[in-house]
């Protein structure tokens, strides 16, 4: 089962967030997932066209992801996925 | 005088309170998070923070207990499908306009957006519809473009109390726009109006009205805050006549507000140009006028008159009663309680103003 794991910067809105297992084999299946652990978390992760948010990263094993838009990269179930923002503002 | 002002700011929503004579704060919620527009709710009091995070999205707010508590709702969202342009998918980038839908409708509220969808809820907001019959307006996909934001806004909903399904909203830039039945079909009030910009300056769309608002005490009588100048309608926007001072500061601004018991009263909040958007010399000024744009007169007793870059944004400047408030750029708050003659300042160092509202 790969691992999900989140910026601290999602805390603010997802206080009971942390790292958790994930049993889909796709970001899809993923993201329904997670919507049932921490409703509407998706929401902030992606657009309402399925797409990652223009200043939102996700890494599988350290690299970041090559599409955005569909999010058809693949992984394993031994990876470690990290959904992280930009450092960017002011 | 309404005894609260709600501002929206660029790091979070800040009410201000009116009590003893003096205004004080009395509720500050998302700290850090862009509030694009803070709205209360008239005949609820219920107020609505659009947030515009940099990082996860438009959210939408709302709070029933003045901003102790908030409940986030499912904010406006494209439907699956929708485009920008053919094959650019269209989603919510930035709430720009809040408006509840009149008395007869009391679960009804209308949001506007940045790339030009407009939204409608008939559940108290539980829920929102794009409005489809606008999003497929024939003109949208060639005939709108970005002003002030990267893709058409509508920043201006305009709900006619005596007929809560007659609307007019106003597009940055496409213009005006009127429906008598809610949304279902729209027709174009541009005529009478300037789009300099434009390489057809009599273009049926294009047009960038900063700002729209109706007289409160005769509610045909419309007026707008133009990128090209200052306009009135006397009959609902079917026609338009320019009122901008000739030679003066009264011409290029964002901001509008008018009397509500005057519809020839009116105050803008005038900028230097569409190059510069500074004050006018580096000082500020707001003008009003009191026979319906024929005549205006500078108000500046209070305000700095030197090293200034303030520039007030569309949705900052508001009226109630006597009382006239404006929030700026940079982050300076002022209050006027007899109609522009004398100003206060409430504050130097908050965030950048992004709308300022007179509530209950």
């Amino acid at each position: 089962m790969p691992t999900i794991k989140f910026t601290y910067a999602l805390k603010r809105f997802f206080p009971e967030l942390k790292a958790i297992p994930a049993a889909g084999k796709t970001f899809p299946e993923i993201f329904t997932e997670l919507d049932q652990q921490y409703p509407g978390i998706s929401s902030y992760i992606l657009d309402e066209q399925g797409s990652l948010r223009k200043h939102v990263n996700i890494f599988i094993d350290g690299k970041m992801i090559a599409d955005r838009k569909a999010l058809s990269d693949a992984f394993t179930s031994g990876s470690e996925i990290y959904i992280m923002q930009a450092l960017s503002g002011g | 005088m309404k005894s609260t002002l709600l501002l929206g700011t660029r790091k979070g929503l800040i009410a201000y309170r009116f009590n003893n004579g003096e205004w004080s704060a009395e509720n500050t919620s998302f700290e850090g998070i862009p509030v694009s527009i803070a709205y209360a709710d008239e005949r609820t009091g219920t107020w609505w923070a659009c947030q515009d995070h940099g990082h996860w999205g438009v959210k939408l707010h709302r709070s029933a207990d003045r901003g102790k508590t908030w409940e986030e709702i499912t904010a406006p969202a494209y439907p699956k499908g929708a485009e920008l342009k053919d094959g650019a998918p269209a989603t919510t980038r930035y709430i720009w306009a809040m408006a509840h839908g009149g008395k007869q409708y009391p679960q009804r509220l209308w949001i506007g957006t940045d790339p030009g969808g407009l939204f409608i809820s008939e559940d108290g907001g539980n829920s929102f519809e794009l409005v489809e019959s606008l999003w497929n307006h024939p003109t949208r996909k060639e005939g709108w473009f970005g002003g002030g934001r990267d893709q058409p806004g509508i920043h201006s909903i305009v709900v006619d109390p005596r007929d809560e399904n007659h609307v007019h909203i106003a597009i940055s830039c496409a213009g005006v726009f009127e429906t008598f039945d809610a949304g279902k079909t729209w027709a174009i009030r541009n005529k009478g109006m300037k789009a300099e910009f434009l390489p057809n300056p009599d273009a049926e769309t294009g047009y960038d009205p900063h700002i729209l608002v109706a007289a409160p005490s005769s509610h045909d009588i419309l007026w707008q805050q133009n990128h090209c100048g200052i306009y009135r309608s006397p009959d609902a926007g079917k026609n338009w006549t320019e009122i901008s001072e000739n030679g003066g500061p009264a011409y290029f601004g964002f901001a509008i507000a008018v009397a509500e018991d005057n519809a020839d009263q009116a105050w803008v909040a005038p900028a230097s140009s569409d190059v510069t958007r500074t004050a006018i010399k580096g000082s500020l000024c707001i003008c009003r006028t009191d026979d319906g744009g024929k005549t205006w007169q500078e108000q500046r007793n209070g305000l700095p008159q030197q090293n200034c870059f303030d520039i007030v944004y569309r949705h900052c400047l508001a009226s109630s009663g006597d009382a006239v408030a404006f929030g700026t750029t940079t982050g300076n708050l002022f209050f006027s309680p007899d109609r522009g003659e004398n100003w206060q300042t409430l504050n130097n160092y908050l965030p950048m103003v992004y709308s300022v509202q007179f509530a209950d």
